[in-house]
């Protein structure tokens, strides 16, 4: 039996999703610019897909620039807004558990002209108004924080920090990369400016995501040519995936609508089968404000990449922090960043359940941990290196 | 299997894999490769690791990267500088043999369920009946690596495995062609893997800003000769870059790292008939009660030569050669032989 418990790294495609991208990449092949009628049906297989995505954020699909991820969303939001923004607004605020996308391009924007802050979380892996208060000022052009983080799930307070943003003059931008299809978003109710969005973190296709831009902002363009996505975003685009996109976000909407409890359930069983099983367990970040995946657990005296192989020996695939990080040596930032010890954050495993997850995968990971866990913990490096 | 994306470790996880063992594939991530496309050095790199993971993704074996770049440093790289410091000359490969490979690299293999951790080195593991462990040298005596095995315990051997202890390199070559292997043509690599282009004085003096502090060259009686620009830039034995003329080619005959002088010397005075091994590791486990006559080995290329070996309890020998032997360099090991088999080995002081 293989189970994959790493849905926040990416997720299956939803059996429509692959249908739809198969049908469009067998019989619509033309380019969404020409004007004859190859053209025409790609253009409208593309709108369709963008009132689609646009449904799942409450948003009109006018706003929606298609791109091709998360990464590239974000960065178009950091660095694309500088359009809209007066030359006395001179600072760029983020949060301390932000995704690498943002933090890297953050970290490049401070050698251009732009200041940087960063707003530090709490133990429980939270970013709290106050703290944004405390450091927002009046040339602060930007705010961006995510909606729910990736590495321990915890669901941050948008709607509070977006006001406060709009109250010191600045815009807010919401990495929902994690959070839409998991959570319900609506871009009014939260109150903010730039959204991004990956199909692939929804049981659609890799290589497609979205930036909602609200009405009226002026974006530059990272990408220029041709006049797609109003000018927004060049390049001929990529229609089979963007179809494949739309679906995923119909279904997502349709579940979130539903209100279905399976997956949390499954989670929760997931997480109090571990922490009774198996001893020196510990959940990190708060359970409350969470999304319904992911739990994520450190084990006391066993190296997390350790582990990780262990089970994926086992069949079973987890991960540690996020995707995008391994093969470094440096701690989880978003662990570090809620002031966990060195001791904690590497021995922390990340959990993410989604589609295709049942109790039988829940009842053997619970089965076989305790064991493995055992293995590991009864080698002598597992002490000394903690030494360190 | 411990797998360094070069021709030797993919050809020996190639021959377990085909000869049915449930083969996972380690390889050691020992420097930052976040940065892209800087080369550290000419092993290990982020090119060697994507062919190690090519390898084993063609044999169908299970792939892992451990980031042992902590280690490495702590293990390897911290006593090599420290070594040149002192005015010796180190042999990291030993070290990371000892203390990376079959220590930690180990204990992950054997927290994976796996019993035994193989490498591509050209040597030979055997249990006697008696089930203590020998190592020998690898059948291909122009590769034989048994020399920087030395300080392998018996806890160690028992969990080792050479698959190409037996092989002629040639044969090595030619399985790595039958297997299709994408290494086949791969150079091997011969310096130090850790030292970009083998300029192990720049690496030195970047990372210990101690070193390339000026000092004198002295001839034997303490008369100055001339100056140099760090004494790590000398080993025992050196004839070049002395920047001396002389009538007779003069040697480098002793480092002294307290007072930074290299002592030069003609050749007859870089003969010595004995020397003193510390942190002996001898196979069997305990010292010889008496002294053995065997062949000693002072450096990787040198060719074993007969010398009595005595102990001096449990972690230091004393070795006299019959003949003697020039440029005997601290910091070097001595291993000592019984034919193929080793016996055991030290740090020459």
């Amino acid at each position: 039996m293989r189970i994959y418990f790493d849905h926040n790294a990416t997720t299956p495609l939803a059996e429509t999703v692959t249908e739809t991208i198969l049908a469009t990449m067998k019989n619509h092949f033309g380019n969404a610019s020409s004007v004859h009628s190859f053209g025409q049906t790609a253009k409208s297989i593309i709108d369709a897909a963008r009132e689609k995505v646009s449904a799942l954020i409450g948003a009109t699909p006018q706003e929606i620039v298609f791109t091709s991820g998360g990464t590239e969303s974000n960065n178009l939001a950091l660095r694309g807004v500088s359009g809209s923004i007066s030359t006395n607004k001179t600072r760029l605020i983020t949060s301390a558990i932000e995704h690498e996308a943002v933090l890297k391009t953050v970290k490049d924007l401070s050698q251009q002209r732009w200041n940087t802050s960063v707003i530090p979380v709490d133990s429980d892996g939270l970013v709290l108004p106050e703290e944004l208060e405390k450091i927002i000022t009046s040339d602060t052009a930007l705010v961006s924080v995510m909606h729910a983080n990736n590495e321990i799930g915890t669901i941050q307070p948008i709607k509070e920090l977006a006001e406060i943003s709009h109250r010191h003059g600045a815009l807010f931008h919401v990495d929902a990369v994690q959070s839409a299809g998991k959570l319900p978003i609506c871009v009014k109710t939260l109150g903010v400016d730039l959204l991004s969005l990956s199909a692939h973190k929804f049981n659609g296709p890799k290589g497609v995501g979205a930036l909602w831009v609200k009405r009226g902002l002026r974006l530059s363009p990272h990408s220029t040519g041709g006049k797609q996505e109003r000018s927004r975003r060049a390049g001929t685009e990529n229609v089979p995936a963007l179809s494949g996109f739309g679906v995923a976000a119909d279904i997502a909407k349709e579940r979130l609508n539903k209100g279905s409890h399976v997956i949390s359930q499954l989670r929760d069983r997931l997480e109090s089968g571990i922490l009774d099983a198996v001893p020196g367990t510990l959940v990190n970040g708060t359970t409350d404000q969470r999304i319904a995946n992911t739990t994520n657990i450190s084990f006391d005296r066993v190296e997390a990449e350790s582990l990780l192989i262990a089970l994926d020996l086992e069949g079973v695939a987890v991960s540690t922090g996020s995707a995008c990080s391994s093969g470094t040596l440096e701690p989880s930032h978003v662990l570090k960043a809620m002031g966990l010890s060195p001791h904690r954050t590497q021995s922390s495993i990340r959990f993410s359940l989604g589609l295709g997850n049942s109790q039988e995968h829940i009842d053997r990971v619970v089965e076989i941990m305790p064991r493995v866990v055992d293995r590991l913990r009864q080698l002598s490096f597992s002490g000394s290196r903690q030494k360190n | 299997m411990a797998m360094s994306g070069g021709v030797d470790s993919s050809v020996a996880a190639a021959l377990l894999s085909h000869d049915g063992h449930d083969v996972i594939g380690l390889s050691m991530q020992l420097y930052d490769q976040r940065d892209g496309d800087i080369t550290f050095g000419n092993c290990c790199t982020l090119d060697d690791l994507h062919d190690a993971r090519r390898v084993a993704g063609l044999l169908g074996i299970p792939h892992y990267i451990l980031n042992f770049e902590r280690q490495f440093k702590t293990s390897v790289v911290n006593n090599f500088i420290s070594e040149y410091e002192n005015a010796r000359t180190p042999i990291p490969c030993v070290h990371c043999n000892g203390e990376l490979k079959f220590s930690t690299l180990l204990e992950r293999a054997q927290g994976l369920d796996a019993p035994k951790l193989a490498t591509g080195h050209y040597a030979q593991v055997t249990q006697e009946k008696d089930g203590t462990y020998t190592l020998k040298r690898g059948a291909d005596l122009t590769k034989d690596q048994s020399y920087f095995l030395f300080s392998l315990t018996q806890a160690q051997l028992a969990c080792a495995s050479f698959p190409l202890g037996h092989q002629q390199k040639s044969e090595v070559r030619a399985y790595a062609e039958q297997f299709n292997l994408p290494v086949a043509q791969k150079p091997d690599s011969h310096e130090l893997c850790f030292v970009p282009d083998g300029d192990y004085a720049s690496f030195i003096e970047k990372q210990s800003p101690n070193s390339g502090k000026p000092g004198r060259i002295a001839d034997p009686s303490g008369s100055t000769l001339g100056g140099h620009d760090g004494i790590h830039r000398f080993t025992i034995g050196q004839r070049r870059g002395l920047g001396i003329s002389n009538s007779v080619p003069l040697y480098v005959t002793q480092l002294d790292a307290k007072t930074n002088t290299v002592t030069v010397g003609e050749r007859s005075q870089l003969e010595k008939t004995n020397l003193t091994a510390s942190d002996v590791n001898w196979i069997a486990g305990t010292p010889p009660l008496s002294p053995l006559s065997l062949s000693v080995q002072i450096r990787h290329q040198h060719k074993a030569v007969k010398a009595t070996v005595e102990a001096e309890g449990v972690a230091r020998a004393h070795v006299t050669f019959e003949e003697p032997q020039p440029a005997i360099t601290p910091g070097q090991a001595a291993v000592f032989y019984e034919r193929e088999t080793v016996i055991g080995g030290g740090w020459i002081d």
